[in-house]
């Protein structure tokens, strides 16, 4: 009995940095609709800050004073990225603002390397509660019992703060109808700025306080990112007490998950996800997202015409000059040139189903490394020939795509985004957790193209093939009956299904399609590689191609590739040097300010007026 | 003759407020039908019943004799049901023939299609349609630019792109210069004469009411309250009350 008690302590315990956090993301979504990737890395830094005052300041007071100018820091730090950052983005499309967000990430890693080091911090002992108290006969950590009373405190303060505050009124107000707050007179700039310094401050916060427990390190960020985006999509995002209860739930789940399923603590955490949102698709207290609340960010889209003769032959020379790359590249071109075309399928396949489905998918990479896993798992145990486990890529993966998009499309929007990272974090904890099978963290490797692939330049050939091949599949798709339909639900699903159109099953064919393509990237990657390790199914890799294709131009056709080939290319360069992960972040946030609408649609928006110009 | 659309007790609560209140009533072949009331009689919720976007809590929904209570707005438009929105509700992202030719794709049965170039299916077909409501020299421009009237004439060559029996049409000239109203109700009688469409409409404008319905019916805090010919109801006493103010429209009663 003792035992159990104990073991719910410390999960409420935890919950307490973990509720910090979620409740500012949720809280800054509600707000400003803007799904923060950074969240992560303000926790982050709020530790490091912490860590640093403390080594400063003296004693109880200098300790407890410590984590909440922590807070502070962090909040103004978060200011001021809001200021500098987002500001300039809110006109663009719809959750174009992440990508902006991701940048902060790399910015922040980088920055925190130079100022902090790569070593592990100890968080240091708060004063006065080192030791355990006896409950029960099961020892309790005095820390813990410490952050058993403060989190109901600050939960109850944020409470207060929202419910019965003039600013509470204003951020209620704004989670409803933004556009209404800003004609009864509300600055709204400084709403956002304001709300986004408070979120970010909780982060902080949250990040201090779990010092003497956790301590700081680099991986901070991602770490807690994916149970943070659980919590909040649990609780129901917007939602306090929501985000409060699935912190509870989460991180008890987690604590008797360590003592009796050492071996599956993630997987259960998932499923656990998986099941609320499959009965309660907005969260415990989640309201429906009423489809146009919001209204439309942004220029509408132009009509797509297939190519005219001019870019087919243009398009037609560039293939020409890539095929011939074996007769005047390097072998290590090859190798460059292999990685972005098998990156530029996997964006092209996420661009298809976020572009023209407009369903925006935060694991899409559960497709890429599925297919690099079902080859692989099949060559190492099958002992199947290559070009069974190659086929049977794409097979696989877009049966996962069928599964889970039969659950994942009954949402839309951004539960829909946070259910299909649900299912891309539950692969990659199986795959992760399920050493004898997939070798777990140590990967699969030996899995190398048959005798007849082996050398570089075929198996570039190969690659060019299938990659080229896949694109312009899904390109001409876009401009079939299919592919209308797909963008009739997108557009207007009311019209689409009072003209017979079963949007349902249409989102869940594309689904299906973006699986089978990011899948035969994925069999091409583990082929080329010769390997493949559970970080391809990760929250980073989904995220590298939703970063692409909102850079490249979601309101384009040709978005995916362009900017799959510029990024891939910039970041093969950048990784050379030490601080690359601040070039890039930097590079993505100039270009997020300068070119709202990505790469091709800026391009083409150049364009056009340069040709109203002349005439 | 048998009614092309018929409800029974047709009934909508929603928690406690009773939306629509037991309504029945029959669409003859070809007939213009107006539906009219004051701003929250429930004009809306009824159409969205009848189109199967909301579930009737009770009473039925009846087309060309068959049940069709609780099917889906897709499954009900397969039947032959051509809808316009009272908001407009096209695709802004394609050109104006292709929000036509969308509907015909869907009406072919070719929506999982993938190898033919969409835009170049049923495309004389669309023109047709667009044509008929001079829409025609539009074709080709890009949806979201189309003036607010243009939009509501794409609507009907939309609703009208499956060839349907009878036309659901929630204030059709919502929205609309008091001009382009006029002509596209009489758009819209002259598609009646020459189809043989029967329309139920509702509309707040009263001259587009008794200029071309053949036959009106008042819907007032749920319930109908009057119904017959436009003389009819322009003599009624109890629909000038509650439309020159009796405050009947939330009632003394229950306020």
């Amino acid at each position: 009995m003792g035992f159990y008690l104990a073991q719910v302590l410390t999960g409420l315990a935890n919950a307490g940095a973990l509720f910090m956090v979620a409740s500012g993301l949720s809280l800054i979504f509600g707000v400003t609709r803007i799904v923060n990737f950074a969240h992560g890395s303000f926790y982050m830094i709020g530790a490091y800050i912490g860590y640093t005052l403390m080594q400063v300041l003296p004693g109880a007071v200098g300790f407890w004073g410590a984590i909440i100018l922590a807070g502070v820091a962090v909040g103004l730090v978060g200011l001021v990225v809001e200021m500098l950052v987002l500001r300039p983005v809110y006109k663009a499309p719809e959750l174009f603002q992440l990508v902006a967000t991701f940048g902060v990430i790399l910015v922040i890693q980088d920055l925190a390397l130079l100022i902090w080091g790569p070593e592990d911090l100890l968080g240091p002992r708060a004063p006065g509660l080192r030791g355990v108290v006896r409950i029960m006969g099961e020892p309790i950590p005095k820390y813990d019992i410490a952050l058993l009373v403060i989190t109901p405190f600050v939960a109850l303060g944020l409470w207060y703060l929202i419910a019965r505050t003039r600013v509470g009124v204003l951020v209620r107000a704004a989670t409803q109808d933004r556009e209404m707050v800003g004609a009864l007179g509300v600055n709204q700039a400084w709403l956002f700025s304001g709300v986004f310094a408070l979120g970010t401050a909780l982060a902080g916060l949250g990040g201090a306080l779990q010092l003497p427990k956790g301590g700081a390190d680099l991986l901070m960020d991602f770490n807690i990112l994916t149970s943070v985006f659980v919590v909040v999509v649990i609780g129901g995002m917007g939602s306090l007490p929501g985000a409060y209860l699935a912190a509870v739930i989460i991180s008890v789940v987690n604590v008797f998950g360590v003592t009796f399923l050492p071996q599956s603590t993630l997987v259960l955490i998932f499923v656990v996800m998986v099941l609320v949102l499959m009965i309660r698709p907005f969260g415990l207290f989640g309201r429906e997202e009423v489809a146009g609340e919001h209204g439309q960010v942004g220029e509408p889209e132009t009509p797509i015409h297939p190519a005219g003769p001019r870019v087919r032959l243009l398009v037609a020379v560039g293939l020409v000059i890539l095929a011939m790359l074996p007769l005047y590249g390097s072998s290590f071109s090859l190798v460059l040139a292999t990685d972005i075309l098998i990156f530029c399928l996997f964006a092209a396949s996420l661009h298809f189903l976020l572009g023209i489905g407009g369903l925006v998918s935060f694991g899409h990479a559960a497709y890429f490394g599925g297919g690099a896993y079902v080859a692989a798992l099949l060559v190492t145990h099958a002992n199947s020939p290559m070009e069974l486990a190659f086929l049977l890529a794409p097979f696989g993966a877009g049966l996962a795509a069928l599964i889970i998009g039969w659950i994942c499309i009954r949402l839309t929007g951004v539960y829909f985004a946070m259910l299909t990272l649900a299912f891309a974090q539950l692969l990659w904890s199986l795959v992760f957790q399920w050493g004898e099978v997939t070798g777990g963290d140590d990967g699969l490797v030996n899995i190398w193209p048959s005798e007849w692939l082996k050398a570089s330049t075929t198996f570039y050939i190969f690659t060019l093939i299938f990659t080229v091949g896949g694109i312009l599949l899904m390109r001409h798709v876009a401009h079939s009956p299919f592919g209308y339909a797909l963008r009739a639900a997108r557009d207007s699903e009311r019209r689409a299904e009072a003209t017979g159109i079963n949007t349902k099953r249409v989102r869940w064919m594309a689904f299906t399609l973006a699986g089978v393509m990011a899948g035969l990237a994925g069999g091409l990657f583990v082929f080329s590689k010769g390997s493949v390790f559970p970080n391809e199914l990760e929250i980073a890799r989904s995220f590298d191609a939703l970063i692409v294709v909102f850079l490249g131009g979601v309101k384009t056709l040709a978005g995916g590739v362009v900017g799959g080939a510029f990024f891939k290319g910039v970041e093969e360069i950048l990784t050379r040097f030490e601080y690359w992960r601040l070039a890039l972040g930097l590079l993505i946030i100039f270009v997020v300010i300068v070119a709202p609408q990505g790469i091709v649609g800026t391009l083409r928006n150049m364009f056009r007026r340069h040709v109203k110009d002349e005439t | 003759m048998n009614p092309v659309l018929e409800t029974r007790h047709l009934t909508k609560a929603f928690g406690g407020l009773v939306a629509v209140d037991d309504v029945s009533f029959q669409v003859a072949p070809g007939e213009l039908l107006a539906l009219i009331g004051p701003n929250g009689a429930g004009k809306s919720t009824c159409f969205n019943m009848l189109m199967g976007q909301l579930k009737p809590t009770g009473g039925t929904v009846w087309m060309k004799g068959d049940n069709v209570t609780g099917r889906t707005p897709r499954q009900i438009w397969a039947l032959g049901v051509g809808r316009t929105f009272q908001i407009t509700s096209t695709y802004p992202s394609m050109t104006v023939v292709e929000n036509v030719q969308m509907a015909l794709i869907s009406h072919h049965k070719r929506v999982y299609s993938v190898l033919p170039f969409a835009r170049r299916l049923y495309r004389d077909e669309a023109i047709a349609l667009l044509d008929m409501g001079g829409l025609a020299d539009q074709a080709d421009r890009h949806c979201a630019v189309l003036a607010y009237g243009d939009l509501k004439r794409l609507e009907l060559a939309i609703a009208l792109a499956h060839d349907p029996f009878i036309l659901l049409m929630d204030e059709p000239t919502a929205g609309m210069a008091p001009t382009e109203r006029v002509k596209l109700m009489q758009l819209t009688a002259d598609i009646v004469e020459d189809r043989g469409v029967s329309v139920l409409f509702t509309e707040h404008d009263m001259d587009v009411v008794f200029a071309h319905a053949h036959r009106i019916m008042v819907l007032n805090r749920g319930a109908l309250i009057a119904e017959g010919s436009v003389d009819d109801i322009r003599g009624d006493p109890h629909v000038q009350e509650v439309y020159l103010g009796g405050g009947t429209v939330f009632g003394d009663t229950d306020a």
